[in-house]
């Protein structure tokens, strides 16, 4: 594929979509857990907030700065993780992941949506942590270990 | 000076990036390597490869020779009296890294201030501030006026007798700003302290004299200057380097060494510990060569012009904001409209350009300018205008691309 068309499937509508008008931005005051995680080496930061009763995200909002990949990729994170049992949210985290590194990937259990459009990332790697910075926080705001050690916790 | 020429020297730009031919805007980061260097280092590894001062066989002869020689070179570079007073370490962050330890734990010991600025890149910055923790000592900052240059009023306000190290960045990695050496040199010497000097980004891009400059120290890397990465250098007063206490120990560097006591070589060997960087040494040597034949006075008048070529057709962008003083070394720090830089950084490397973007080691100074991150591009003496023009094409096109997006 060609440059150009590797940076239309990097920025594609619905990622641009996304990051101009981000969901779930915001912060929740009460009972939630809270997650500062940023990208030392370009200084993308995000702060995520969930809230998780009986074994579910129950909700999930972000504040940060970024460059739209990051953006945009929050915003994906925390609606597809709404609603799902902690173990989905991390088993999709691991799908997600595995897209990134342009690995096979069974989503079939997913509903991926808008997810499937941050896969021309994978084509990009000094972009890939920009994209899974939100995911790592979630993994940590649910009490996982993170192995990336590029991505630093406040 | 002829670039064209120049450029033939440099295998790198023989290839295409992503379709397109590279315009390399990133030498602030570091420099590409010429023909006569690479092959300096291959010509040791095939030739001549042995450890140095062993002495005995003819092979570890040569290389002594080539690591002294360069170190002999380095010193006639940046004028320095003596060659015990060229120290060859790992790079410009292990350099200041040596001083702070050694030389800042010793006077900093029962406290007192290390005055540094804003703006040095963290390398000049986390060494003075993990020393003032250990020590207890006062870690105080210069301000910056609002173009970016150095308040010399706030100067000779905090450098004081309490004052133990000034240490300051020649140049600027992220606003280009060139400092007033000798001015800090006087004022910390009237003060009794030393001026310590991060000369990373001006080594490579101007002609530098140490004794003119009246620094105590001076830290450089090679692989900014056309050298391979891994070696640099810390100048130090002989004076100074000899009250010093080596920071690593071990081979190399001793002169006796008996069960529970040692002694150290004379300098500048007592802070080369180990085998040294030879091969690194080697390719600076010949880095240096290679720049002194086409003249830094030359390098520095090309970068000018770039410089402000570069200035004038940026301006033209609507939506840009270039950070820094209008009086610069060769580099362009700025942001468009509301794109992240990241984001076009990857859009100009879709094109073959090559810019950093990020915050460039230097997160106070972000903060200071009020911004999280920034896109920068650099020059050397192989850029051309041409590199510029493409520059702003690759910009407008970025513009375009995320225009529809940031205006609905």
């Amino acid at each position: 594929m060609s440059s150009k068309a590797n940076l239309d499937q990097l920025y594609r509508q619905v990622i641009m979509d996304h990051y101009k008008n981000p969901r779930n931005r915001g912060e929740i005051r009460n009972g939630a857990v809270a997650v500062n995680m940023n990208n030392p080496s370009c200084g993308d930061r995000i702060q995520l907030h969930m809230v998780v009763k009986d074994g579910k995200i129950d909700q999930a909002k972000f504040i940060g700065e970024g460059c739209s990949i990051s953006l945009a990729s929050a915003s994906m994170m925390t609606d597809a993780v709404k609603g799902l049992p902690i173990e989905d949210a991390l088993e999709l985290s691991t799908i997600f992941s595995n897209m990134m590194l342009g690995e096979a990937y069974n989503g079939d259990k997913f509903d991926l949506g808008d997810i499937e459009a941050l896969q021309g990332v994978s084509k990009f790697p000094a972009r890939i942590k920009c994209a899974t910075l939100a995911w790592k926080a979630m993994e940590r705001g649910l009490g996982q270990e993170i192995d990336d050690e590029d991505l630093v916790e406040d | 000076m002829n670039v064209q020429e120049i450029r033939q020297q440099f295998p790198i730009f023989d290839q295409e990036v992503n379709g397109h031919p590279l315009v390399y805007l990133d030498s602030a980061a570091t420099s590409h390597k010429p023909v006569p260097v690479i092959e300096k280092v291959n010509d040791y590894y095939r030739r001549y490869n042995s450890n140095v001062h062993r002495g005995v066989h003819t092979l570890g002869n040569y290389a002594t020779e080539g690591y002294e020689g360069a170190r002999a070179k380095v010193r006639q570079f940046i004028h320095a009296r003596s060659t015990k007073e060229i120290v060859f370490t790992r790079g410009t962050t292990s350099a200041l890294n040596l001083v702070a330890h050694s030389y800042g734990q010793q006077v900093c010991a029962e406290g007192g201030e290390i005055v540094i600025t804003p703006m040095e890149h963290h390398s000049n910055l986390i060494p003075w501030q993990q020393l003032a923790k250990r020590t207890g000592a006062t870690l105080k900052y210069i301000d910056l006026k609002d173009d970016g240059t150095l308040d010399m009023d706030d100067a000779r306000r905090k450098i004081t007798p309490e004052t133990k190290i000034v240490s300051v960045v020649h140049v600027s990695n992220v606003l280009g700003t060139v400092n007033p050496i000798k001015e800090l040199a006087r004022l910390a010497h009237n003060n009794g302290a030393v001026l310590v000097v991060d000369g990373a980004q001006s080594t490579p891009h101007m002609a530098i004299d140490v004794q003119d400059l009246d620094c105590d120290f001076f830290a450089f890397s090679g692989h900014k200057m056309c050298a391979p990465t891994g070696i640099g250098v810390l100048y130090g007063k002989k004076e100074l380097l000899e009250q010093m206490e080596p920071m690593e120990f071990g081979g190399e560097m001793i002169d006796t060494v008996e069960l529970h006591e040692s002694t150290w070589k004379e300098l500048p060997y007592k802070f080369e510990g180990g085998t040294p960087i030879i091969a690194g040494a080697i390719g600076l040597g010949a880095a240096i060569d290679f720049l002194n034949e086409i003249g830094l006075e030359a390098i520095a008048e090309h970068e000018r012009r770039l410089v402000q070529y570069a200035l004038e057709r940026l301006n033209e962008i609507e939506g840009l904001n270039v950070y820094g003083p209008q009086e610069r070394s060769g580099l362009v720090t700025f942001n468009v409209d509301d794109i992240h830089p990241h984001d076009v950084a990857t859009v100009l490397d879709s094109e073959g350009i090559a810019v950093r973007a990020g915050h460039h080691c230097a997160q106070p100074l972000m903060r200071w300018l009020d911004v999280t991150a920034t896109a920068r591009a650099s020059f050397y003496l192989y850029n051309t205008e041409e590199d510029i023009d493409k520059l702003v094409d690759g910009l407008v096109k970025t513009k375009e691309f995320f225009g529809h997006v940031i205006e609905g």
